[in-house]
C-alpha cells in the first residue's frame, strides 16, 4: 500500500499527490491530510476516479483508505 | 457530491444578489466586492499610501474574515497553521495586488463588472484564465511552497482580533485615521457600515463553507475536470447580472450597462487589463487562491494565509505610492513596468520551487 503524506499542503497539491499517486495502479492507497478541504477534495477526486474512500480522524490529522 | 455543488451554487446566487445589492446601498459600481480594491481603501485609512481618493476601512473586509473564523469555529475547522513559504507568500501577494490593480479589480470584481456589461473585464478574464493555465503548467512539475505546520493557537487568532480591532477603529474614527471626503472619489462611496459589514459575513460564512474561490474554478477544471468551484464562480455572475437587471428595472437607474467606454472605475486598455489579471492568475494559483479564499483561510487561522494578505496591502500601498495603479484614464508608465517585472518575479518563484516529482 502506497502511502501519501500530503499534510500542509496548499490546494490543490494533495489532490495532484493523489492523482500522481494512482499512475501506479495499486490497490490500496493511504492519504494523510491536516484539513477538511484537502479531506473532501482528495475523497471526490478517488471517488470521481473509482475508488472507495474510507475517513479516519488521527488526532489532528485526517486518514483516508482508498481501495478500488 | 451533487448535494456540494447545488449547495455552492446557491452560495453563489445569495453571493451575486448580495453584490448587487451593495452597490445600490452605496458600494461603487460593479464594486459591491472587490477584496484588492477594499485592501487597498484599508491601507490607505491606515496612512500606508496618501491617495485621498481611495481611503476607507471597508466593513465587508472585516466581515469576510469574522464570517469565516465563526463558521470555522462552529465547524470545528479553527487550525493555526502556519510556516509555508511566508516571504514568498507576501512577495506573491504584493504582485498579484499589483496585476489587480493594473485590471482595477481583483477576480471577484472583474466577474461583477462582468455582471455589470463592462466588456473590458473580458480581456481581464482571457489574462486571468492563462496566468491560471501557466500556474497550472508549474503545479503540474511539482510546484510547491512545502507544507505548513501546526501553530499555537494564539497565532491564528492574531489576524482575525486585528479585524475587531479595525472595527474599532472604524466606528471611532480617530484624526489619525484616513477617510475619503465626501464625493472625493471611490473611498466615499460605501454602504452604511452595519449593512457592509452584515455583507460580508454572511459571504465570508457562505465561502467558508463552500470553499468558494476565483482561481479555484478554471484551475481544478483543467487539472482535474472537477467542476466544483467553477460552479460557485458563474453562479455569482449570473446571479448578480439578474440582480442588476432587477435593480436597474425597479429604480430606474442602469445597473447593467453593456460596452466598452465610460464604464466605472475601469480603463479601455484591452492588453494590460488582460496582462495584470494574467499577473494576478498566475500568482493567485502559486499561493494556492485568490484574495478572497486568502481572506476566509485566515480567518481559519491559516496564517500563511494571513501574511498573503499583508502582502496584499502592501502591495497597494506600493501600487499608489509609487503610481502604480490604473485610473479610469489608463495604466501609467510605472504600473506596466510593474507588472512586468511582477510577471518575471513570479515566473522565477515558480521555476525555483517547482521539481519533477517521481511518479
Amino acid at each position: 500500500m502506497k502511502t501519501v503524506d500530503a499534510r500542509g499542503l496548499s490546494c490543490p497539491e494533495p489532490v495532484i499527490l493523489t492523482k500522481n499517486a494512482f499512475v501506479s495502479k495499486e490497490k490500496e492507497y493511504q492519504v494523510l491530510v491536516d484539513n477538511v478541504t484537502a479531506k473532501e477534495n482528495v475523497s471526490r477526486f478517488a471517488v470521481h476516479q473509482g475508488y472507495q474512500v474510507t475517513v479516519k480522524e488521527q488526532g489532528e490529522d485526517f486518514v483516508l483508505h482508498i481501495r478500488k | 457530491m451533487k448535494q456540494e455543488k447545488t449547495f455552492i451554487a446557491a452560495a453563489g446566487i445569495i453571493i451575486g444578489v448580495i453584490s448587487a445589492a451593495l452597490v445600490f446601498f452605496g458600494n461603487p459600481v460593479n464594486m459591491g466586492f472587490c477584496i484588492a480594491c477594499f485592501l487597498r481603501d484599508t491601507s490607505g485609512a491606515l496612512g500606508l499610501h496618501s491617495a485621498a481618493a481611495v481611503q476607507y476601512i471597508r466593513p465587508e473586509i472585516i466581515g469576510l474574515v469574522l464570517g469565516a473564523c465563526i463558521a470555522a469555529l462552529a465547524g470545528k475547522e479553527f487550525k493555526a497553521r502556519g510556516g509555508s513559504a511566508p516571504v514568498t507568500r507576501f512577495t506573491l501577494g504584493v504582485f498579484v495586488m499589483i496585476g489587480c490593480l493594473m485590471f482595477l479589480g481583483c477576480p471577484f470584481r472583474m466577474i461583477l463588472r462582468i455582471a455589470g456589461g463592462d466588456g473590458n473585464a473580458l480581456f481581464g478574464l482571457f489574462g486571468f484564465a492563462l496566468g491560471i493555465l501557466i500556474g497550472v503548467f508549474f503545479l503540474k512539475r511539482g510546484y510547491t511552497l512545502k507544507r505548513s505546520y501546526k501553530m499555537p493557537w494564539a497565532e491564528g487568532a492574531i489576524f482575525p482580533a486585528v479585524q475587531i480591532a479595525f472595527l474599532i477603529l472604524l466606528a471611532a474614527a480617530p484624526a489619525f485615521i484616513h477617510f475619503t471626503e465626501p464625493e472625493g472619489g471611490p473611498g466615499a462611496k460605501h454602504a452604511a457600515i452595519l449593512i457592509s459589514l452584515a455583507a460580508g459575513l454572511i459571504v465570508g460564512v457562505l465561502a467558508q463553507k463552500t470553499r468558494l474561490c476565483m482561481v479555484g474554478g478554471i484551475r481544478d477544471l483543467v487539472l482535474f475536470r472537477e467542476y466544483k468551484l467553477i460552479i460557485g464562480f458563474a453562479a455569482i455572475i449570473l446571479s448578480a447580472l439578474a440582480a442588476n437587471v432587477i435593480l436597474g428595472t425597479v429604480t430606474g437607474t442602469a445597473y447593467f450597462n453593456p460596452g466598452f467606454a465610460g464604464q466605472p472605475i475601469a480603463h479601455t486598455d484591452g492588453l494590460w487589463n488582460a496582462l495584470g489579471m494574467m499577473l494576478a492568475g498566475f500568482g493567485c494559483v502559486l499561493l494556492g487562491g485568490c484574495p478572497l479564499r486568502q481572506l476566509v483561510l485566515s480567518g481559519e487561522g491559516n496564517t500563511d494565509s494571513a501574511v498573503t494578505v499583508f502582502g496584499l496591502m502592501a502591495g497597494a500601498a506600493f501600487a499608489h505610492n509609487f503610481g502604480l495603479a490604473s485610473s479610469g484614464e489608463g495604466p501609467t508608465a510605472n504600473g506596466k513596468i510593474a507588472v512586468v517585472i511582477g510577471l518575471v518575479v513570479v515566473a522565477v518563484i515558480a521555476v525555483l520551487n517547482s521539481r519533477k516529482q517521481e511518479a
